[in-house]
């Protein structure tokens, strides 16, 4: 079951210029850990055998740094199933239990901090968020399709963060109200207007499922997209911060580029509509474009 | 090595509002973070941002509310600062776009909270963290500041003279999870750290994965103290089942608690006869679980909070996020059925002791956000107290840090000021274990011998020991794993270190982080990889759970009262003639060292007597 690398070589411990008393305490309580750590282990394995339910999960490993792991392959892993529990769960049980160089990322938890997009199943999916009862075995774990993998689920999100930073994601505005305690004001249906697109958590399994972003590395892609849409429908902004932002969106490899598949709008896992508002922004050009005629 | 004018670890509100600050006034600043700042559980904070912005409010009424709250335990110049700051702060995320639900006339929403005697939390829906994390993210990108990310910072690099107050800060090592390079990086000016919570000293926590204290740890091991770690909040409306926060906001708008008969206990067990759901946490923790333990909770585990009541249309408005935890990580439709909740770990009121600049005793190193401890929450911390803390206390260090003129801070740090040194009866020996016998086990100030060093030589010292360390681990080819260390401590604290506390229960805690302690010396990596090595990465944090989890335990068995977040069984009183003062903890040549200094009551215009806290 477990999966590690076989052991390298022992190595001499740095422990051999120590007295002979220190020598004996020091593999005395390396011993213990060790039995600590066989008895863990043990009971893992029991854990598995007698659970009434386990799931079977299928993980791409790779590392290529690792010999044993610079060809890609799947790794099977059975984890004893709690209910409530979910892909992420399982991949945690699994590296804490089995086999700790099972590489993935995640942190809140709780759908919020976009870490685990992952491919499950054949699709975009956060682990955290994916019920392990929902899926059928065995279940395939694999990164983000459309990027590069540095390790394991890891996968390089360089290009992800470049596309976000390109459409100039932050308000902006020429009428600021002059005091320090003076808000802006803006209507509850303007924020309404809003809402949905600030909730991306820019996990990019939008842009992981994009047939266009796979096909066109410059395509600024869903989120970023819905990152602009998110100013240029924010009143706050006014008129001529909206004509920047639509002559940015109009670019080449800007809104014009999507075809309406909504693959995006289908794995987002905060439910944006992103093929919507990707819509509506080219509307606004075309209305944009015909007021100079 | 890189070099800055001022650092800034951790890329949560802190760390960003730090690192915009610092920026304002010329300062090179970068920041290094274990994470993408996005990913930062700021990012997790529903409720909102208390801020006196209101006719019939005022900064003072904020003040009061807040030292109440901290069953006066907070500094009142800390507290002062954080109510006085916090609606130009709150106004200035206004300004920076910040999508907070709006009144009819468009001006931005407040709500009622825990503990506040006027609706003052600013709020965005129930996902106020999240917008306030990703406009300040943005506020970044605007500047270009550069952000080193998945970088984790291991350790500081401090100068060693005998006494901290005599100490320097120079810089820091990080290690490229990437790539697995230990680097230094050089800070001019001053670091600042900003690492946020240590939740996952607790198994049941509302805390990311990533929360493991490693700024608190690494400044206690460079010989900054900590502050109060004893007052850990226990939020008490979290899901059983994964510990996700349900806001406070939802009591806020209206929210009822009922055990298992149906009875709305707040009220009809006099838990709270005025403020009843909307009593300050510490009590509504104490009052849910006491439900239990008397055979009145579900399941004989949770309560269960209902908003049904409120009706569809004002749920989506003001709480949408909550019907989709609820949900997904409860299978509990909220429109439909009443949320089982229970307390759990959700904030360290303690951690590195500053002053209100966000100064440590250490020259050039800084602290803000929920690492820090000024202290502004004393003994409980108020809901929406934490994200204006963030704002106020981020920018307020990253002035000073990059040289900014301020006002001199009116709270002492160190042993500069009156202080009493403390005894506490350990059953089991303290503090580091195996101390000199081994690389792993170090970790703290960058020996110069005596020497006059230059800061880059410091820096570079410490990334040499730190590359040791880091190989020593990696070369070990058996022993324990670091799951296994990290998931006994957590379990024992959250059986003995929890709401209620007891003697006993602290000290078999004590014993249990001892022999953590002693697993830890044979701890190894299996992974061997220096590409995205996570388990590396877990094995450097359950370093810091371990001294932290120490830390926590000590303050509680040596506080011998009942005050705020921290209740003795064995004293059911506050004890204000003997315990108007912190509990200290300094790393002395690798032992806790225990001593207390007197907190400060006295604020601008008047002092806050210490008054029965009953709400």
């Amino acid at each position: 079951m477990s999966t590690q690398v076989p052991e390298a070589v022992e190595e001499e411990s740095a422990t051999e210029t120590a007295s002979a008393g220190k020598q004996k305490r020091d593999a005395k309580k390396r011993e213990r850990a060790e039995r600590v750590q066989e008895q863990r282990e043990a009971e893992a394995a029991e854990k598995a055998r007698s659970a009434d339910d386990t799931f079977h999960l299928k993980v791409f490993r790779y590392d290529p740094e690792v010999p044993e792991k610079q060809e890609p392959r799947f790794d099977d892993f059975h984890v004893p199933y709690k209910q409530g529990m979910t892909v992420l769960d399982a991949l945690m049980w699994a590296r804490d239990h089995y086999d700790s160089s099972l590489t993935f990322r995640h942190s809140c938890r709780q759908a919020i901090c976009g870490s685990d997009a992952l491919f499950v199943n054949g699709s975009q999916r956060l682990g955290c968020k994916t019920q392990l009862s929902d899926l059928s075995e065995p279940i395939r774990v694999e990164p983000l399709p459309h990027a590069d993998v540095v390790k394991d689920l890891v996968v390089d999100m360089e290009h992800f963060y470049d596309q976000m930073e390109s459409v100039e994601p932050y308000f902006q505005t020429n009428s600021l109200p002059d005091g320090e305690l003076d808000e802006q004001r803006q209507t509850r249906e303007n924020r309404e207007k809003v809402k949905m697109s600030t909730r991306c958590i820019w996990c990019s399994a939008c842009m992981s499922s994009c047939n266009i972003a796979a096909g066109d590395n410059e395509y600024l892609g869903p989120a970023a997209i819905n990152k602009a849409y998110r100013f240029a429908m924010d009143e706050r902004e006014g008129e001529d911060m909206k004509q920047r932002r639509l002559e940015i969106l109009e670019q080449e490899h800007g809104v014009w580029r999507c075809q309406t598949q909504f693959s995006c709008t289908e794995v987002c896992p905060k439910d944006i509509p992103l093929t919507e508002h990707i819509q509506e922004l080219k509307r606004e050009a075309i209305k944009n474009n015909l007021k100079f005629w | 090595m890189y070099e800055h004018d001022v650092i800034v670890v951790g890329a949560g509100g802190a760390g960003l509002r730090a690192a915009i600050a610092a920026h304002e006034e010329g300062a090179d600043v970068a920041i290094v973070s274990k994470l993408h700042p996005v990913r930062s559980h700021t990012g997790a904070a529903e409720g909102g941002i208390n801020a006196a912005l209101r006719e019939g409010d005022s900064w003072e009424d904020h003040a009061y509310d807040t030292m109440k709250g901290s069953d006066y335990l907070a500094d009142a110049p800390a507290a002062e600062t954080l109510c006085k700051d916090s609606p130009k702060e709150t106004i200035k995320l206004e300004h920076w776009g910040m999508a907070f639900s709006r009144d009819d006339d468009g001006r931005v929403s407040q709500r009622p909270f825990g503990g506040l005697s006027f609706p003052r939390t600013t709020y965005a829906g129930a996902e106020t963290g999240h917008q306030l994390l990703h406009t300040m993210y943005e506020q970044l990108v605007k500047r270009g500041i550069k952000v080193y990310d998945e970088w984790h910072v291991t350790r500081l690099a401090v100068s060693d003279e005998e006494k901290p107050e005599d100490r320097n800060c120079h810089g820091i090592v990080a290690y490229d999870v990437q790539t697995g390079q230990v680097e230094g990086f050089r800070a001019r000016n001053g670091v600042i750290l900003a690492t946020g919570g240590l939740g996952q000293v607790y198994d049941h926590t509302t805390n990311a994965v990533a929360n493991t204290g490693d700024g608190v740890a690494m400044a206690y091991r460079a010989g900054a103290p900590m502050e109060d770690m004893e007052f850990i909040q226990f939020h008490p409306t979290t899901l059983p089942s994964t510990g996700v926060l349900i806001t406070e906001g939802v009591r806020g708008e209206g929210g009822i608690l009922y055990n298992e008969n149906g009875e709305r206990f707040m009220f009809e067990y006099g838990y709270a006869n005025n403020l009843g759901e909307l009593a300050s946490r510490d009590v509504v923790s104490r009052a849910e679980l006491t439900e239990v333990n008397e055979g009145r909770g579900i399941e004989d585990e949770y309560v269960h909070l209902d908003m049904r009541h409120l009706g569809e249309e004002r749920i989506i408005d003001r709480l949408e996020n909550i019907i989709h935890l609820s949900e997904d990580f409860e299978g509990v439709n909220p429109l439909d059925a009443p949320m089982p909740v229970k307390p759990g770990q959700h904030y360290a009121m303690g951690g590195i002791e500053t002053d209100e600049n966000g100064e440590t005793c250490i020259s050039g190193l800084y602290a803000a956000g929920e690492c820090a401890c000024a202290s502004v929450h004393g003994g409980n911390r108020l809901g929406g107290n934490a994200l204006p803390e963030l704002i106020v206390f981020g920018k307020r260090a990253g002035h000073h840090a990059a040289g900014k003129d301020m006002e001199a801070a009116k709270i002492t740090t160190g042993k500069e000021g009156e202080y009493e040194l403390g005894e506490v009866d350990s059953p089991v020996e303290l503090g580091e274990a195996g101390i000199g016998e081994d690389a792993v086990a170090d970790g703290g100030t960058a020996a110069d011998a005596g020497a006059s060093v230059s800061g880059a030589d410091l820096v570079q010292r410490a990334v040499e020991d730190e590359r040791e360390t880091i190989d020593t681990l990696l070369e070990r080819e058996d022993g324990i794993q670091q799951a296994e260390i990290r998931e006994r401590v957590q379990k024992s604290m959250t059986r003995n270190v929890n709401v209620f506390r007891e003697e006993s229960a602290l000290k078999d805690a004590l014993r249990d982080i001892r022999e953590a302690r002693e697993l830890y010396q044979d701890v190894f990596v299996a992974d061997k990889s220096r590409t995205f090595n996570t388990d590396l990465l877990q094995t450097l944090e359950t370093r810091n759970i371990l001294d932290i989890a120490e830390a926590i335990t000590l303050g509680a068995l040596a506080r011998n009262e009942f005050r705020g977040a921290h209740w003795r069984k064995e004293y059911q009183e506050r004890r204000d003639e003997e315990w108007l003062k912190h509990t200290m903890l300094s790393w002395n040549d690798g032992r806790p060292e225990l001593w207390y200094k007197p907190v400060i009551l006295e604020g601008e215009d008047k002092t806050y007597e210490p008054k029965v806290r009953s709400y």
